[in-house]
This record gives structure tokens, C-alpha cells and sequence, in this order.
């Protein structure tokens, strides 16, 4: 048997690579691409850290159109949440828990805005909601209520954009929270509304933070759709991700600065999730 | 009957109390057709093997699995529409199924509530429930804190909190280890006991049945086999799967006077005397084998067998034989080690008339 001397003499001859092999034991065509992809994901973001203009970053980040954006981007985005939170927790609900004709398709059509291009988003709310649009023309024949190029709008195409994750991921947790806890309840004297507020909320409640938080990031990042249909008006429509964009044409250094409040809120949402998401499986 | 003559029936018949049911429920092949009767007071325990279709008898009369056809009355009135939160129905679940969120003062709480007590009525109804079962120190404790039968006493605290007219207990004491069991069955046994209304549980344990319950429904296949009182169906058991149950070897077949023909098999002598068709049973450790035809024995039941397995069952082995008749014998070890015991080994086995025991069928 020639095999161990081989390794042996192999192990000799590259220390290095073998130490590396044993510690993980991670094959090389697969730690190599693994590495380029994950310098890929972070050196961006070093990048931004590297040339971010720290001695005026003070400045930059308390002028009143940062602010306002930044102001802006928060109440929308939470305001979206809670459109999504009021509006997606039922709808999970009902997809998880009711059976009817056609649940499937419903499913599909819930998760379609997830993979729809957000500037389709945008028009397809134009076309409902705006002016002229379907729904958007009674609106303001009856109610003289304008959606498009408002701050209402805002948060309306950051729900739109939003919502999906939310119920989604508080669908997943309902499919996986005991129905029985609902029959229980039912046994009980509770009626079945009762028994979801009192018994499945409370128990869902993790799934639906994280789903909220989900949804909020979502919304604070929304840009295709928002702009679509809501323009970029400074204080009233232009959220930070647009003032980022339109930063980066005539003030750079300016884009930089932005972006790191986004990433800082970024890492602050990933941290407040690290419990649920990454924790050892 | 006329209508006239149907009405004029029903009109005299006064308000039956307690239970009366007819459960029918369809799914894909599966066809439950059971038929339950109580009075106040009584405890019924419905009894069958695993897929008999008990536990979806039990979420019928709750309202959990609507009746395919069939009938329910409770105190007289009719609940085969009504929806579960209506039904003055109580469920203790197999896993109990506490909100994990409450307390348990909250989740004996839970149903006054619902029932329109206020949040003080409901608790204080609640702390009163939880002293009478001896948790009154657990009140405050969330359900992951409770020991197995702890957890047990706040569901059926819970259950009872609703005062319901109907209490339905699914395999109220699966979820015990052995020896808490044992407590737990007692004290079950006492709750049931004081409980004023119906009560109907489900079990495939014929011990917690034969003492919880004053009356068996043995379920198999959806389908009533027998119903009696538990030394009734202990004594007289009239399918296999009871008579394993029990511990009896079990036979069927047509009875001559002191003989009972068993179905494709020898005859059995017994000390009843029958006519027709007829049940004979008699426990394994009533059968003696021998290694050789015995010749001065004075038993009247000779057959010849082979063994096809032996277990240990307590502190003796039971050896499981097929030959003319399949037979479960039970001997001891060192009776089992002389007789060279092997599976595939010839004996033979016999069983005195006196123990056995014959009844119509």
C-alpha cells in the first residue's frame, strides 16, 4: 500500500493548502469560488467605508434635505409596515388556514410583486390608482383623495412592494404553529376570531415581528416602484434611497453619506434578527 | 308510522338527559359509524386500536369533524350543526394543547371568559378550579414549567371550567410516564367520579378504560364490536383484538353440548353447556404443554403444536404456538428451559374443560 506514504509526502510537500484542507475540509473548487463570492458581497461595502468622507460626514448628514429625507424614508417605511401588518397578517391567515378554490393561485399572485421588477410595480399602481387609473378616478370623483406624487403615495407603492414578505414569511409561521391550539380554543367557547387574537396572534407573534421587519427594510430600500409613481419631490416624496440617486449626480460624497445611514440601519435590522436567523440551525 | 302518529310520539317522550348520539363520518375510504348512549353520570370509554376511528368519534361529538349523517342529542337538544364554540362541549386533548403563552390560571381562565365572565369572574372561577385539583401553587406557572401531570390536571381544569354537559378526554394519560400514570389515573378517576355530566374517553389502554370508565365501546374499524360493562368484556371478550387486550386465547365456533367446534379447527370441551354459535376463552396460563404426548393426563384438551415464538411477558415466558389450534401459553422459565422451548419444536399442549370458558356468541 503506497496511499499513505503518498499523503503523506503530499502533506509534506504542501503544508499549507493541507492544513487548510483538514481544518474544514472544504475542497478547493469549492472554497475558491466561495471566497471570490464573498469578497464580492463585502468589498462594496468596504469600499463605501473606505471613501467615505468622515470629516465632513457631520455636516452632510444634519443638512435639513438629509434630514428630511431620512425622516421621510422612516415614516413611510413604517407606515407601510403597518399597512402590510393590518392588510398581510389576515391575508396570511387566510391562505394558510382557509381552504378555498383557487388557494394556490392566490398564493402566487400574493408572492408575484417579490419577484415583479419595482418600476413595473410603480406603473401597474399608476394605472390603478393614479389620476385616471381604475380604482384611482372614483377615488378622487368621490373622495377628492389623490394618491400619485403624494407622500401618501409613497408609503401606498412601498406596501405594495413590502407586503409580500410579510405575508410570506407570517404564512410560514402559521403553517408551522399547531391548528389545534385553534380548535382548542374553539372547544372552549372562543369563536374563531376570538381564538386568532387571543391564541394564534400571541403565538405567531415572533413570525410576525420578523415578517414586519423584513417588510420595513424592504420598504426603507424601495426605490423602483416609489419614484414610479410617486416622483421625487424633496420633503414630500424623496425618500433616501432616491436622495442617494439623485446625490450621486451632483454631490458623491454626499451619496456616500446616505448610504452609510442606510447600511448602519441595515446592520441595526440584521442585529435585531440575528436571534431568529442566525442562530446555529 | 304517520307523521301525525311520529309527532304525537315525540310528544311523549319526555327530554332525554345525558347523550344520545349516532356518529357517522365519511372520509375517502374511511367509514366511522358508531352509535353512543349515556345518561348523567355515566363515564363511557370508547376503546379500539390505533385507526379504529375513536379519536375522530371524539372530534365529532366536539364539533371538530362534521357528521357525514347520523344524529346528536345532548340533554335533548340538537347539535348536528352546531359549531364547536357553541356546543356546551369540554375537550381535554391527548398532548392537552395549554396555550404555551398563558399562564395556567389564564388558560382555565380561557373559557369562562369566552362565555362572557369578566377577566376578575373568569380568574377567580379559574384559581377556585385549580385549588380543587391541588395546583393552586401552580397558578401562575406558564405550561413548560408544569410536570407532565400537572399539565393534565389544568386541562381537565380548564375543560371543566366551561361547565360543560359533555366532557371529552383524548387518551387522557398517554402522555404519563409510568408512574405518574398511576397517580394521575386515580386522581382522573376521582374527577370523573364527582363529575355530574357525561363524560366519554378515548383510550387504547384497556386498564385506564376498565377503571375510568362504567361502560367499554370497543371500537375497531369504525364499528362498534362490543359494548359492556369492563368485567363484561373482560370475561367474554368477542374479537381478537379484545381478547389480546385482556390476555385470553379467544376462539370461534359452533357448540354441541359440551363441546364448542371451533371454526376450521379441533373441538374444545368446556363445562357450559351450549347450543349454536358460541365463544370459547381461556387465559394462556391455563394451557400446560408437554414435550411428549402426555398419556394419564386427565385434561380433555389435546393438541399438538409447534412453537412459532416465545417473548417474555413479566416474570414468565409466553410462547406463542400454531398447529391445530393457535394458541398464546404462558410458563414459567425454568418449566420453559426443561421442555427445550426453541421455536419450531413440537408439543403438546393441554387445557382442562374446567378453565376453559364458553359463552353464546
Amino acid at each position: 500500500m503506497t496511499s499513505p506514504d503518498r499523503t503523506g509526502a503530499a502533506e509534506a510537500l504542501i503544508r499549507g493548502p493541507r492544513r487548510r484542507r483538514v481544518r474544514g475540509g472544504v475542497p478547493l473548487p469549492l472554497l475558491l469560488p466561495s471566497l471570490i463570492g464573498l469578497a464580492f458581497l463585502l468589498v462594496p461595502l468596504v469600499a463605501l467605508l473606505i471613501r467615505a468622507p468622515w470629516s465632513s460626514l457631520p455636516d452632510l448628514l444634519t443638512s435639513t434635505e438629509v434630514w428630511q429625507a431620512l425622516q421621510l424614508s422612516l415614516v413611510c417605511a413604517t407606515a407601510a409596515t403597518a399597512v402590510s401588518l393590518v392588510l398581510g397578517v389576515p391575508l396570511a391567515w387566510l391562505l394558510a388556514r382557509v381552504e378555498f378554490p383557487g388557494r394556490g393561485l392566490v398564493r402566487a399572485l400574493v408572492t408575484l410583486p417579490l419577484v415583479l421588477p419595482p418600476v413595473v410595480g410603480g406603473v401597474a399602481l399608476l394605472m390603478a390608482l393614479g389620476r385616471n387609473g381604475v380604482v384611482g378616478r372614483w377615488l378622487d370623483a368621490w373622495f377628492g383623495i389623490t394618491l400619485p406624487f403624494t407622500t401618501t403615495g409613497v408609503v401606498v407603492a412601498e406596501a405594495f412592494v413590502a407586503m409580500p414578505f410579510l405575508v410570506i414569511s407570517v404564512e410560514g409561521t402559521l403553517r408551522a404553529a399547531d391548528p389545534r391550539y385553534e380548535e382548542a380554543a374553539t372547544t372552549l367557547g372562543a369563536s374563531r376570531f376570538t381564538a386568532f387574537r387571543r391564541v394564534t396572534l400571541p403565538l405567531i407573534a415572533p413570525g410576525i415581528a420578523a415578517g414586519a421587519v423584513l417588510a420595513w427594510a424592504r420598504a426603507l430600500g424601495e426605490f423602483g416602484a416609489t419614484i414610479t409613481f410617486a416622483g421625487n419631490f424633496p420633503g414630500r416624496t424623496q425618500t433616501m434611497p432616491l436622495a442617494v440617486y439623485l446625490a450621486l449626480q451632483n454631490d458623491p460624497e454626499a451619496a456616500i453619506a446616505l448610504s452609510l445611514v442606510l447600511l448602519a440601519v441595515s446592520i441595526a435590522v440584521l442585529a435585531g434578527l440575528r436571534d431568529r436567523w442566525m442562530a446555529p440551525a | 308510522m304517520t307523521d301525525a302518529a311520529k309527532t304525537a310520539h315525540h310528544a311523549v317522550t319526555p327530554t332525554t338527559q345525558g347523550l344520545d348520539a349516532h356518529l357517522v363520518v365519511e372520509r375517502g375510504s374511511f367509514r366511522l359509524d358508531v352509535a353512543l348512549t349515556a345518561a348523567p353520570g355515566d363515564v363511557v370509554a370508547l376503546l379500539g386500536p390505533n385507526g379504529a376511528g375513536k379519536t375522530t368519534a371524539l372530534r365529532a361529538l366536539a364539533g371538530l369533524v362534521p357528521l357525514t349523517d347520523g344524529h346528536l342529542r345532548l340533554d335533548g337538544a340538537v347539535l348536528d350543526r352546531t359549531p364547536p364554540e357553541s356546543r356546551p362541549v369540554g375537550v381535554v386533548f391527548q398532548d392537552y394543547l395549554l396555550f404555551p403563552h398563558l399562564s395556567a390560571l389564564d388558560n382555565v381562565a380561557f373559557g369562562p371568559r369566552c362565555h362572557g365572565a369578566s377577566k376578575a369572574q373568569a380568574r377567580a372561577q379559574a384559581a377556585e378550579w385549580l385549588d380543587r385539583m391541588d395546583l393552586a401553587a401552580h397558578a401562575g406557572a406558564k405550561p413548560r414549567r408544569l410536570s407532565g401531570g400537572q399539565a393534565q390536571r389544568v386541562a381537565l381544569a380548564r375543560a371543566l371550567a366551561t361547565r360543560p354537559r359533555l366532557l371529552l378526554l383524548d387518551e387522557p394519560l398517554a402522555a404519563l410516564d409510568a408512574r405518574t400514570r398511576l397517580d394521575v389515573r386515580a386522581q382522573l378517576r376521582r374527577h370523573l367520579a364527582d363529575f355530574e355530566a357525561v363524560a366519554v374517553l378515548v383510550t387504547h389502554d384497556p386498564l385506564d378504560a376498565m377503571v375510568l370508565a362504567d361502560h367499554l365501546v370497543v371500537i375497531e374499524d369504525g364499528h362498534v364490536v362490543q359494548e359492556g360493562t369492563p368485567s363484561d368484556i373482560a370475561r367474554r371478550p368477542r374479537t381478537d383484538y379484545i381478547a389480546h387486550l385482556v390476555g385470553l386465547n379467544l376462539y370461534k365456533g359452533r357448540a354441541e353440548g359440551h363441546t364448542v367446534r371451533v371454526d376450521g379447527g379441533p373441538g374444545i370441551t368446556t363445562t357450559e353447556d351450549l347450543t349454536g354459535p358460541a365463544f370459547v376463552a381461556f387465559p394462556p396460563n391455563a394451557v400446560t404443554l408437554h414435550r411428549d404426548r402426555p398419556t394419564g393426563s386427565s385434561a380433555r384438551n389435546l393438541w399438538r403444536c409447534e412453537v412459532a415464538g416465545l417473548e417474555t411477558h413479566g416474570d414468565q415466558i409466553r410462547a406463542a404456538l400454531t398447529g391445530e389450534l393457535p394458541l398464546a401459553a404462558d410458563l414459567t422459565t425454568i418449566a420453559a428451559a426443561e421442555l427445550d422451548l426453541r421455536p419450531g419444536a413440537t408439543v403438546w399442549a393441554t387445557v382442562k374443560a374446567a378453565q376453559t370458558h364458553a359463552y353464546p356468541a
